[in-house]
């Protein structure tokens, strides 16, 4: 299958390893991945935030990079840059765009998937061959389970992760506190929320915190640097893409 | 004859400011900084909202047609949305029918000065109340106060809370803000004979509510009431609640008025089988409320012999007039999203300025009463939630609140001008909408590094972005961005060895 890598701006330039994981992980399950370069941003934080015109150019860019009909599918490893594709595009294109943009925001929305959704859904695949021997706690992200509804697809991928110690988050469904420019706006609430989450992080007693979208394992991440916590953040596609290293390798 | 004005239409108008309890004084975010200081507040809220969820939880679930009643209610809801006018004349028509009076009220001024010439046409000068969100959006006890009428509320919760001389903080649960040892101290202090030896128990403390009450019942002459829903084809006008107070009000006095918004209408008699499923479910975890009052107009001998009916916009058709925002409308004040909020959770009902707190109230409140530019409270209560969608999972009639607190986003937005934000989300949308200028606004990014220094983090930022900082450190950017790797040997070499270790036979030839 010919895949395009939505490496998303936040992976792009600041979490590299999460798109690179991706990459590698559908290359090694024997899939044709391409980076479209001419790929930016979904525009989420702009419709999050008000500015819908000014989303407007990003989701003909978004149309446009992806549109390309040699591509079968668009992965991300984002379940809120996803959720805006699927939710969002459409809204900003009727309002402001062109009808032809319209036809074809529904067209790549509809080959547009969050990575555990790609896995599981389409590939048909559980079990990647990952091996991570360590004690990981899984964040199941606001926009993964309640827009996109990935349900325990991440879990199911997890559970299959060869040597890996994998335990309940309590409150798992519970918000990190993030929510884009919310934890800049509403930074105090951001962060009484933030605190929780890293209470029950903390009672996890695990080595990593995993999520499927690196701008939540931001603000978590971001929270547990500055208590000094031992517990690391790490995209699930990561785990996902580590393999023990082969002896003749 | 009125004037007939063309080619401009008038919008409905909104709550009128200064009227009745639809605008904080303070903006969220500085209203959010008290609420959050305070520990107890805290407790006290997100022990009682977890007791609440994981009922409603239990008897949502038990429920094999949960989501087809959720689906049932939201189309009944958005059929009343699209034919409101029609609905309330039938309503209207059938209420006069059965012998009820009905008052139109354009706005919360209008509702309280129908409502006061009534209760002092009866020559009263004391009511007593069944519990209601309407009154409260619109003042009314405080205007009847200045009018020199006393107006006791009778639901214990509600009770607290007027004789705390404090706000309520939750739709369903006024005083969840308050512990037993806290309300103890309340009843010393405000109520009348009371036993100075009063325990904190709640058994002894709605004893001493009950018997506060009961004298109140028996001899005050007019109540005021709200509604949870009035239907259209027989006129009947339904209270649900679960301590039975409010129906001693709907019986007992002799006049009695109701304030009702004109969205609470249903159809059909028949709806009611899916509301008064969906409603106590919902709200309080419970199967059904324990006490379901129905009234249709006046039964000589028998309760009230004089029924008002107030209907009340103060600020509705403004909300219906927007095609996206009217949704909100569809509420049946059943608190199951301030419940699962977890902003809500954290800040509690005050924060939200309005009589409508938590996710439904971010939403309603801007629309009823209107968001008057950036310093006005209500433009901030659309940001007051991170979009994380438990709202709209654990809505009863599934109004979608992320979509519409997204939509009016947009319409703050719109109003507010040229702002810091708005010209730093353009230059954004400029920068991010070709890659090749996004490259380059990748490589000032990079800077970042700079700033990070040796310990590769940042712990402080300038305003506004101080607020992140204030708690969160944030990674130095890395060295490479992503679609460098994508461009180097390095990343070249990396996949080549992913694509061999996705066929093994030839890898491992390829190897030896």
């Amino acid at each position: 299958m010919r895949v395009a890598l939505f490496a998303t701006c936040i992976g792009d330039t600041m979490f590299p390893d999460a798109a690179k994981a991706t990459a590698l992980l559908l290359t090694r399950l024997g899939h044709d991945v391409v980076f479209p370069s001419g790929q930016t941003c979904c525009g989420q934080m702009h419709v999050n935030t008000g500015y819908q015109p000014e989303a407007l150019p990003l989701v003909t860019n978004y149309a446009d990079t992806f549109g390309d009909i040699s591509i079968d599918a668009v992965v991300a490893p984002s379940g809120s840059c996803v959720g805006s594709v699927r939710h969002q595009h459409e809204i900003v294109a009727e309002r402001y765009g062109t009808a032809s943009l319209c036809g074809q925001v529904k067209t790549v929305k509809a080959k547009t998937y969050e990575l555990s959704e790609f896995l599981v859904d389409v590939l048909g695949v559980t079990d990647v061959g990952a091996y991570f021997p360590h004690r990981v706690t899984y964040h199941p992200t606001c926009h993964s389970l309640r827009m996109l509804r990935v349900g325990d697809k991440p879990l199911q991928l997890l559970r299959n992760v060869r040597d890996i110690d994998l335990v309940e988050l309590p409150e798992a469904d519970s918000c990190c506190g993030f929510g884009g420019t919310f934890a800049i706006k509403n930074a105090e609430t951001s962060t009484a929320m933030l605190a929780d989450k890293i209470r029950h992080v903390a009672d996890t007693g695990a080595e990593f915190c995993s999520a499927g979208d690196s701008s939540c394992l931001m603000h978590i991440g971001g929270g547990l640097s500055r208590l000094q916590m031992g517990t690391k953040t790490i995209h699930l596609a990561e785990i996902l893409a580590s393999v023990e290293s082969r002896v003749h390798a | 004859m009125s004037a007939v004005t063309l080619g401009l239409p008038s919008f409905p108008p909104r709550s009128p400011e200064g009227a009745g309890f639809l605008r904080g004084a303070e903006k969220f975010p500085a209203a959010a900084h008290h609420e959050l200081a305070n520990a107890q507040l805290r407790r006290n809220i997100g022990k009682a909202t977890h007791t609440i969820r994981a009922k409603r939880i239990h008897v949502t679930e038990e429920l094999p047609d949960w989501e087809e009643l959720r689906d049932a209610g939201s189309a009944i809801k958005t059929d009343v949305m699209a034919r409101l006018p029609e609905l309330l004349e039938q309503f209207e028509a059938a209420v006069i029918a059965r012998g009820g009076t009905v008052h139109w009220a354009a706005d919360a001024n209008e509702a309280n000065a129908i409502v006061t010439e009534l209760v002092k046409t009866t020559g009263s000068d004391e009511v007593i109340k069944v519990k209601s969100m309407a009154t409260q959006e619109i003042g009314l006890n405080e205007h009847l106060e200045t009018q020199g009428i006393t107006a006791y509320e009778t639901d214990l919760a509600e009770l607290i809370v007027q004789l705390g001389h404090d706000k309520p903080s939750h739709i369903l649960v006024p005083a969840i803000h308050r512990n037993r040892s806290e309300i103890r101290e309340i009843f010393l202090r405000e109520m009348p004979d009371v036993d100075p030896e009063l325990g904190d128990n709640p058994a002894e403390l709605a004893a001493a509510a009950r018997k506060f009450l009961r004298h109140k019942f028996m001899t005050t002459p007019v109540a005021i009431s709200g509604a949870n829903f009035g239907i259209a084809d027989t006129g009947t006008l339904t209270v649900v609640e679960s301590e039975g107070n409010g129906r001693m009000c709907l019986t007992l006095p002799k006049t009695l008025i109701t304030v009702m918004g004109i969205e609470k209408i249903l159809p059909t008699y028949r709806d009611l089988e899916v509301f008064l499923q969906l409603l106590p479910r919902s709200s309080t975890g419970e199967r059904m409320n324990p006490y379901t009052s129905m009234w249709t107009g006046v039964t000589p001998g028998d309760g009230p012999q004089e029924f008002h009916l107030v209907l009340l916009d103060n600020g509705r058709t403004a909300a219906l007039a927007d095609k996206i925002g009217r949704e909100a409308l569809n509420c049946i004040r059943c608190s199951a999203c301030l419940n699962v909020c977890p902003v809500y959770e954290r800040t509690g009902g005050h924060a939200y300025g309005s009589t409508y707190p938590g996710p439904i109230g971010a939403v309603l409140t801007p629309q009823l009463a209107g968001m008057h530019g950036k310093d006005d409270p209500n433009s901030t209560l659309p940001f007051a939630s991170t979009l994380c969608g438990a709202c709209f999972d654990a809505c009863p009639v599934k109004i979608d609140i992320p979509s519409l607190l997204v939509e009016l986003r947009h319409q703050k937005v719109e109003q507010s001008g040229v702002t810091a934000e708005a010209l730093a989300m353009k230059a954004a949308s400029y920068a991010m909408s070709s890659s090749t200028r996004w490259t380059a606004a990748q490589k000032a990014a990079g800077l970042g590094r700079i700033v990070a220094g040796k310990k590769g983090k940042i712990s402080t930022l300038p305003p506004p972005l101080n607020g992140w900082t204030a708690a969160r450190d944030i990674p130095a950017p890395p060295k490479q961005t992503f679609r460098s790797w994508w461009d180097s040997d390095e990343g070249r070499a990396a996949l080549d060895q992913a694509r061999r270790g996705a066929h093994p036979d030839s890898d491992g030839k390829a190897e030896k």
